[in-house]
């Protein structure tokens, strides 16, 4: 079976109606124990303290809030070259959950920034690209519900998602990009030496896979609110016609 | 309950804010989707039954 197969929208219904309830379980398992072996069972850290615990939360979504945009990216993309109305759905569907992920990450880092850098936020590269971010996810949701028509408003929203993605990307690499401002370099690296301690990598990666599959539960009970809306309208329209 | 120290207030601010924040957007997805559901089916119903008829 090819993956095209479920840009048709019987088939994403029943695909994702067999796998939600074993991905919504599945996140609820690895988001409880990846938080809760986070926050009861790992040491406080030689320089932040206990304030390390937030570390299970920020970067998951950190995470989760870029590459939200570029599910919406593949999305859009898909929709301009091969006009599937799923894939616009699913980019359309996504951009709540990637706000939501967006807005934890913000609070979570000021929060933490307050005792250990002594100020909320600052305007550093990395803070000020993922405020931007924050915006273009605002603008996207607003523009899919300032549109009417529904392939007028999935070829406008596709190329404002294009045009978001630079700063998705300034968000994942600005710390790279300009070696300045208070927020460190990433907690995560392929690189042994520079990665986290085992200690908070394990519990950290537990509760990435935990918000990665919630990502993934929500996106697809959004993107099926989404196809039923459409036939709701559908509906409507031939009723109104008769 | 581990012992946070000075920081407990700042730990448990932002755990708390986020499963706040995680289980409002949950429930109001669940909520809509709930919704929309039952309006299709409805529509859905009178649609055949126009059909039938």
């Amino acid at each position: 079976m090819s993956i095209w197969d479920h840009a048709n929208p019987k088939k994403f219904m029943s695909f994702s109606g067999f796998i939600l309830p074993y991905i919504s379980i599945l996140s609820m398992g690895l988001l409880s124990w990846g938080l809760i072996w986070g926050f009861f069972f790992t040491p406080d850290e030689v320089r932040q303290g206990s304030t390390v615990k937030i570390i299970y939360l920020h970067v998951p979504t950190a995470l989760l809030a870029i590459n939200g945009w570029f599910v919406m990216l593949v999305g859009s993309l898909i929709w301009l070259v091969r006009r599937h109305h799923v894939s616009a759905l699913i980019a359309k569907a996504a951009a709540p959950v990637g706000l939501t992920m967006t807005i934890i990450a913000i609070l979570t880092g000021a929060i933490w920034g307050q005792p250990m850098w002594g100020t909320f936020w600052a305007w550093d590269p990395r803070l000020t690209s993922f405020l931007i971010l924050f915006l273009f996810y605002l603008g996207y949701i607003s523009l899919w519900k300032t549109i009417q028509n529904p392939e007028k408003a999935a070829d406008l929203t596709a190329l404002l998602c294009i045009v978001g993605t630079v700063f998705a990307i300034l968000s994942r690499y600005a710390v790279n990009f300009w070696n300045q401002g208070l927020h460190q370099g990433a907690s995560l690296s392929l690189d042994k030496t520079e990665n986290i301690s085992n200690i908070f990598y394990i519990p950290l990666i537990i509760s990435i896979a935990g918000f990665l599959t919630l990502f993934l539960t929500l996106v697809l009970v959004r993107t099926r609110t989404e196809i039923r809306l459409r036939r709701l309208s559908n509906l409507h329209l031939i009723e109104s016609r008769s | 309950m581990p012992d946070l120290g000075k920081y407990a207030e700042t730990v448990l601010g932002a755990y708390g804010v986020s499963i706040l924040v995680i289980i409002i957007f949950v429930l109001w997805t669940a909520r809509r989707a709930q919704k929309v559901k039952q309006e299709l089916g409805k529509a859905e119903a009178r649609s055949q039954q126009k059909t039938r008829n």
